[in-house]
């Protein structure tokens, strides 16, 4: 850009820096891998009248539960929501009650570990971003909360991005513990492939294949990201029929109205 | 509403005292003529009043649970989604009503300039509009900042850097706007109270706008001037019900938005909290910028980028003198009327530019949509108006309604 004085402050320098080539350059980087388009398995709660299955929500909390959870986050998700996703009460709480969190400070003003209550929210797997960074070789796994709606391709996305894990093409050189996807910018990610057969043992007897698994947590994350999403389109069609119904209406009285202006 | 005060006591008591009985049908009333060919086009203004009333409700809401502050502005929005009752639907309505505002509001600009509606005597109603248009581009710019994503953030720093592009005191300024040496919490909280007022100012400017409309009246797709009540229906109950049904259709489309597809409009980078130390890899505005994004990229220069960005809505001002004819209506404008369609399609490339990376031939096609934007205003306007001859105009409104798209029997050249 021009014309630009230096100044005194690095990290709005660096903001400007980095917003300017931005604005004037920006793409090519990110282009230049050239990005997979997420494939389309189907879910049920595609389309206007689409739920969720409560038995892929189930499974897919458990798959977050014991694989994800090991690196992300899901710091929206309460375990008073795991009501919504089909579990009873007891069930709720005794799945609450696998974890710790901090709680206090009591009378002599001491925090003190106690089991989790429905009120809680699922405990973050590191302390903070710079304890994930190095666990994670200094890749950071972000919050799953919002994952869904935070890219581009949505669920679609999130479940090619699991199974779409690959050796490299000869003519990719894999930097230091990557792994080959084509569906994640650049091609090249930091988490290793998560998902393997039988990665999981469902409690509902389902067989944890690969696709299964990712399509499970899927599904559940597009909970987490979207909770209302099946009040939203069930007040949809409501609103819907009457807008129509009233427009119709309201058509035919201007029409009459009308009649006598020629 | 006849006449004010129909009998009824109270009606009476109070029109004695204030006769907004009266003003009221004056304005929205059988007591305010309009001209009886208005197509559906003239349907766009009081959806655009519409609209600003659903924002003005719909925020009032949100900020009854949105905190302004970096550290919790992105929580809190994620809050009145989840945990307020039914914040899932005000912030989606908010959300895509802005959308919906400026669709709304872009076709009334588009219909004033196809059927010249800035000309004689018109002049100061168009400024006034165009100043509304500013306006909100202003409030939906900082409304986006609010919910504190990356888009948010990114867009905020590189708008606001475009001041340090100002000579000796653009930076000072710069640090100014933010209320600090970053976009930072100060700068969300400033956007905030501004967010919070700038409808407000709209609303006002709104009502000059309408006094400034009823001053002359409508225009009509003829641009024929109304020469008697042979030309004209009372506004209600004619124009209320078409406004109505129309509002109907609107709602239609604000609903499939909201219901059906509430992030399509969206960019999905606002779900990721701001981070100042990670820029994405491109940077959008809204839909509704996009075309003056495209302009202000399409300058290799920052400051002359927004000298030309800011002379792409100036131009807007002057054309009540750039534009020549003696005729409104772009109707009976044969060769003005192509070049209308070629300014649109002009207008619609540059915001498919402002969506992609200044990149390759984007650049190029960029520059020409630029280039030629101008010269629709300041070369082809005045010219075509000088050298087009204009096809003969109906005697009346009232006779353009009879025989409908058909002859001008009698030719008249047109107003003013
Ligand atoms: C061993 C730790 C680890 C586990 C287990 C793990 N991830 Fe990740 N994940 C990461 C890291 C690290 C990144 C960041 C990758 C990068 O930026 O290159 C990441 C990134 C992601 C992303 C974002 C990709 C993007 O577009 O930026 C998604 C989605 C994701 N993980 C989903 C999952 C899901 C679902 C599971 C469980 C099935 C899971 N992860 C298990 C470490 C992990
Ligand atoms: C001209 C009218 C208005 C327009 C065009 C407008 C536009 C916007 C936009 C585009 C957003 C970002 C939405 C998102 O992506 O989440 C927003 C957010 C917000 N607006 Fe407005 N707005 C208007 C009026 C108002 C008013 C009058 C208020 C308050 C009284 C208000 C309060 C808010 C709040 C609190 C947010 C943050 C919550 C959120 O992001 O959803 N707005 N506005």
């Amino acid at each position: 850009m021009t014309g630009r004085r230096p100044v005194t402050f690095v990290r709005p320098t660096l903001a400007v820096v980095a917003a300017c080539v931005a604005l004037l350059a920006a793409g090519p980087s990110m282009a230049a891998g050239d990005v997979e388009a997420p494939k389309s398995p189907g879910f049920s709660f595609q389309g206007p009248f689409g739920t969720y299955d409560r038995g892929e929500l189930q499974r897919g909390f458990q798959v977050y539960q014991e694989v994800c959870s090991a690196c992300h986050s899901l710091k929206y998700f309460a375990f008073r929501n795991l009501r919504s996703i089909g579990f009873d009460e007891v069930q709720a709480k005794a799945i609450a009650a696998q974890y710790e969190v901090m709680g206090g400070p009591d009378e002599e003003g001491e925090m003190f570990e106690r089991p989790a209550v429905l009120a809680d929210f699922i405990p973050a797997p590191f302390a903070n971003d710079n304890a994930a960074r190095a666990a994670n070789n200094g890749a950071l796994p972000p919050d799953l909360s919002l994952i869904v709606k935070a890219r581009a391709g949505g669920e679609d996305y999130v479940y090619s991005l699991l199974t779409g894990y690959a050796d490299p093409p000869a003519d990719v050189e894999l930097g230091e513990g990557m792994d080959y996807n084509p569906y994640f910018g650049g091609g090249q990610i930091a988490m290793p492939p998560p998902l393997f057969e039988d990665g999981v043992e469902y409690a509902d007897g389902t067989k944890a294949s690969v696709d299964q698994m990712a399509r499970d947590v899927t599904t559940f994350l597009t909970w987490a990201a979207e909770p209302d999403m099946e009040a939203r389109k069930r007040m949809g069609i409501k609103v819907m029929v009457f807008l129509v119904l009233m427009t119709v209406l309201l058509y035919m009285v201007k029409r009459k109205v009308w009649s006598d202006v020629h | 509403m006849s006449s004010p005060g129909s009998g009824n006591r109270i009606v009476q008591w109070i029109e004695y005292r204030l006769p907004i009985f009266s003003w009221l049908d004056h304005t929205v009333g059988s007591g305010y003529p309009a001209p009886k060919n208005l197509n559906y086009l003239w349907n766009m203004g009081s959806l655009a009043g519409v609209a600003l009333v659903i924002q003005i409700v719909t925020g009032i809401v949100l900020a009854m649970h949105y905190v302004p502050h970096g550290n919790m502005a992105f929580d809190s929005v994620e809050h009145i989604m989840r945990n307020v009752n039914y914040g899932w639907l005000i912030r989606y309505i908010h959300a895509n009503g802005a959308s919906m505002f400026f669709l709304v509001v872009y076709i009334h600009v588009f219909r004033g300039l196809y059927y010249g509606s800035y000309k004689y005597p018109r002049e100061l109603l168009w400024w006034i509009g165009l100043a509304i248009m500013l306006l909100m581009m202003a409030t939906a710019f900082m409304g986006y900042v609010l919910p504190w994503g990356q888009m948010s953030f990114w867009a905020a720093t590189v708008i606001t850097n475009l001041f340090s592009a100002i000579p000796l005191i653009g930076e000072p300024i710069v640090t100014w706007l933010w209320g600090g040496f970053a976009v930072d919490s100060p700068t969300l909280q400033r956007f905030y109270s501004l967010h919070y007022l700038l409808p407000f100012v709209i609303a006002g400017v709104v009502i000059v706008h309408i006094w400034a409309l009823h001053t002359h009246g409508s225009n009509n797709p003829t641009g024929i001037d109304v020469k008697g009540p042979q030309d004209t229906l009372p506004f209600h109950p004619y124009y209320t019900v078409k406004d109505l049904f129309g509002l109907g259709l609107f709602l239609i489309i604000f609903a499939y938005w909201v219901f059906y597809n509430p992030n399509y409009l969206g960019h999905p980078d606002n779900y990721i909290p701001a981070n100042p130390l990670q820029t994405p890899p491109h940077i959008v505005p809204e839909w509704y910028l996009l075309p003056y994004y495209a302009i202000l990229r399409a300058i290799p220069d920052k400051l002359g980028g927004i000298v030309v960005m800011g002379a792409a809505i100036g131009v807007l001002f002057l054309i009540p003198w750039l534009d020549t004819s003696r005729v409104r209506s772009a109707t009976f404008r044969p060769i003005y009327k192509q070049f209308y369609w070629i300014l649109v399609a002009d207008i619609l490339i540059l915001g498919w530019v402002g969506a992609n990376p200044p990149e390759g031939y984007f650049i190029l096609i960029g520059q020409l949509a630029t280039a030629y934007y101008f010269l629709h205003f300041i070369i082809v306007m005045p010219f075509v108006g000088w050298f087009e001859t204009p096809r003969q105009l109906p005697d009346s409104i009232a006779t353009s309604v009879l025989d409908k798209g058909g002859g001008a029997d009698t030719a008249k050249e047109g107003a003013p």
